[in-house]
């Protein structure tokens, strides 16, 4: 490499010190090199391993898996346009509440807040986005389920039963809302942290020049703080979305996991990643086995194309890798 | 702006300029309203974990193994040594080729490699804990059963990329003139990495380990997949075995229509928590300050 150490060292020192040193420099380079060759050989594993456990399933239902509707284990019919619905529906959901509330957290932290709350509240914000998720989804069984039960559904019913979104009253507390509520609640903190980062690292300069021309905070905030940090924003919001693409526990833990193709948020949903953790000990036949690892295929698609499309983003941006 | 005549502009604020102080109060009162509501309802949630939590939690619960369904009783004892058991093994084989693949990257890769394994490393922790988990369900378990090591291979996973990015990080906060430094005594490269950079770096690796350590004490996915759902009543100390583990409890006991199964759940939760939590604040604490130090050097 490019490194001083390459420029030869003079003959008798060399001669002395040059064996064992080649040797130690060799060998944890190649030690060292071996660990990261590793690390792309497991990425490139894993995708080979779940595509691989998938093609029963992918042979005989081949593209048209994605947009079919049945699941059943009796007749071994498996689609996943249910399940492919309502990650993206309740992911969906989830980031559209979570993202205005997080970058509202994150301009709070960084521009409003006095001195010792900043302190404060941004460490509360780390440490709710270390919570693991399955306390988050005990939570959301027994605290929040028979809420959405008793109060929020038959009120929202009442007030947007119009809609069809909240189309019937909810018969239990484990509903797709439950669902969104519990992810808003889980990428809330990954992306309010993320952006309060954002918006630190804008330079002092320009917004104090902003403020010199006259513009009030908030035109401020608007006209120089988002555009120059939009890019990071998108993709804070976007770690956050893959967060939720793929949270397992507390998803099936309040989803209810029973699949519907409807709006309507009080009924029960099920998403790819809560089917997989759901049946899996009860799969009966081993096409029902690899139609779960399908679910896998697409669900590992899904989150890798939008973690991608986050770090294309986050390129231009150094922000603390925290997710 | 219309800054045609200086001597026009009055002082005295218009319409227009009431208009944009009234936005603007509209907007940081909206802004305040909408963090504050959201930290009120996450600290909500925290609370009532912890009180809840609080409240189930007795000597039982550390002394008693978890009892068979249908009594009353009863303990998490084997889900605590279990997940302490996992967590150890998926430690030590995380930490060091997490370590090792990140000196590659910041001392030895040029800078296309470099990128590609870091590219590699963001996409792995990409990847949902639930594939993580059929991966080593396909991989380890179809044909030879469920064991706790498999299950540590799989925690493994989700905790190398976090550990190998933070050391990333860190090394590359390693001041250049400490190397240069070692260079010019004559030292070798591999000495200079092992006994100059690691030395001032390892404090801040370590913190960053602690973190992954606590992400993958609360991981619950991939152990679905390992170590049985049919949890061992005892305490099981051979990775050979199947072991039980304090999120596995969790989760099943929340499912569970037993309103005292459902309590030990607040009890486990509170514990698992009141671990990740003070983990992962003092690593986050550390680390601040030791990234101040090194970036002030």
């Amino acid at each position: 490499m490019d490194d001083p150490i390459a420029t030869p060292l003079p003959d008798s020192l060399a001669s002395r010190r040059g064996l064992r040193d080649r040797f130690g420099d060799t060998s944890l380079r190649s030690i060292s090199g071996l660990a990261a060759v590793g690390v792309i050989a497991l990425i490139t594993l894993i995708i080979y391993e779940v595509l691989d456990q998938a093609r029963p399933s992918i042979r005989i239902f081949g593209i048209s898996f994605i947009w079919h509707q049945t699941w059943n284990a009796v007749t071994n019919q498996y689609g996943a346009l249910d399940f492919l619905v309502a990650t993206l529906y309740v992911t969906g959901l989830a980031v559209l509440l979570a993202a205005p509330v997080a970058i509202a957290i994150g301009l709070y932290l960084s521009e409003l807040a006095p001195g010792g709350v900043r302190g404060v509240v941004g460490s509360l914000v780390e440490m709710l986005a270390a919570i693991p998720s399955v306390v988050l989804g005990l939570w959301g069984i027994l605290v929040l389920g028979p809420v959405v039960h008793n109060e929020f559904g038959p009120w929202l019913n009442d007030v947007l039963g119009w809609t069809p979104f909240f189309a019937t009253r909810p018969i239990s507390g484990s509903t797709m809302f439950t669902a969104v509520l519990v992810l808003t609640i889980m990428i809330v903190p990954i992306t309010a942290a993320i952006s309060r980062d954002l918006f630190l690292q804008v330079p002092p300069d320009i917004k104090e020049g902003a403020i010199g021309l006259g513009l009030t905070r908030w035109e401020m905030v608007r006209g120089v703080m988002l555009p120059y940090t939009r890019g990071g924003l998108i993709s804070a919001v976007l770690l956050g979305a893959g967060r939720a693409l793929g949270e397992a526990i507390a998803v099936t833990q309040v989803i209810g996991t029973t699949a519907h193709l409807t709006a309507n948020l009080f009924e029960t949903g099920d998403t790819l990643a809560s089917r997989i953790a759901a049946q899996y000990q009860a799969a009966a036949s081993n096409l029902q086995v690899a139609s779960l690892f399908y679910l896998g295929v697409i669900l590992l698609a899904i989150s890798l194309i939008v973690n991608f499309a986050a770090l294309l983003i986050v390129r231009r941006y150094d922000i603390a890798q925290r997710v | 702006m219309e800054a045609s005549g200086v001597a026009s502009i009055s002082l005295k604020s218009t319409g227009r300029s009431r208009r944009r102080q009234r936005t603007n109060h509209v907007a940081q009162g909206a802004s305040i309203f909408a963090a504050f509501l959201a930290i009120g309802v996450l600290a909500l949630v925290v609370i009532s974990v912890l009180l809840r939590g609080l409240k189930a939690l007795n000597l039982d619960l550390f002394t008693k193994n978890q009892v068979t369904y249908g009594e009353t009783g009863g303990g998490i004892a084997n889900g605590l040594v279990g997940t302490a058991i996992m967590v150890a093994i998926a430690t030590a084989i995380a930490l060091p080729i997490g370590i090792l693949a990140a000196v590659y990257v910041a001392e030895f890769g040029g800078n296309r490699v470099a990128r590609v394994v870091k590219l590699a490393l963001d996409v792995l922790n990409g990847v949902p804990s639930i594939v993580v988990g059929i991966f080593a369900y396909a991989l380890l378990v179809v044909g030879s059963g469920y064991a706790a090591w498999k299950a540590s291979v799989a925690l493994a996973i989700v905790m190398l990329p976090l550990v190998a990015r933070s050391t990333i990080e860190v090394l590359r906060l390693v001041p250049d003139a400490l190397r240069y430094g070692s260079y010019a005594l004559g030292i070798s490269k591999w000495r200079t990495v092992l006994f100059v950079v690691m030395p001032s770096a390892i404090g801040s690796v370590m913190t960053g380990a602690t973190l992954a350590v606590a992400r993958a004490a609360g991981e619950t996915a991939p152990l679905l997949f390992t170590t049985s759902i049919f949890l061992p009543n005892q305490i099981e100390t051979d990775p050979h075995h199947a072991m039980a583990a304090v999120p596995l409890l969790i989760l099943f006991d929340s499912e569970s229509p037993d309103a005292s199964l459902n309590n030990q759940a607040w009890a486990a939760a509170f514990v698992l928590m009141i671990f990740v939590l003070v983990l992962s604040l003092t690593a986050r604490y550390i680390l601040a300050r030791r990234e101040r130090k090194l970036r002030a050097r």
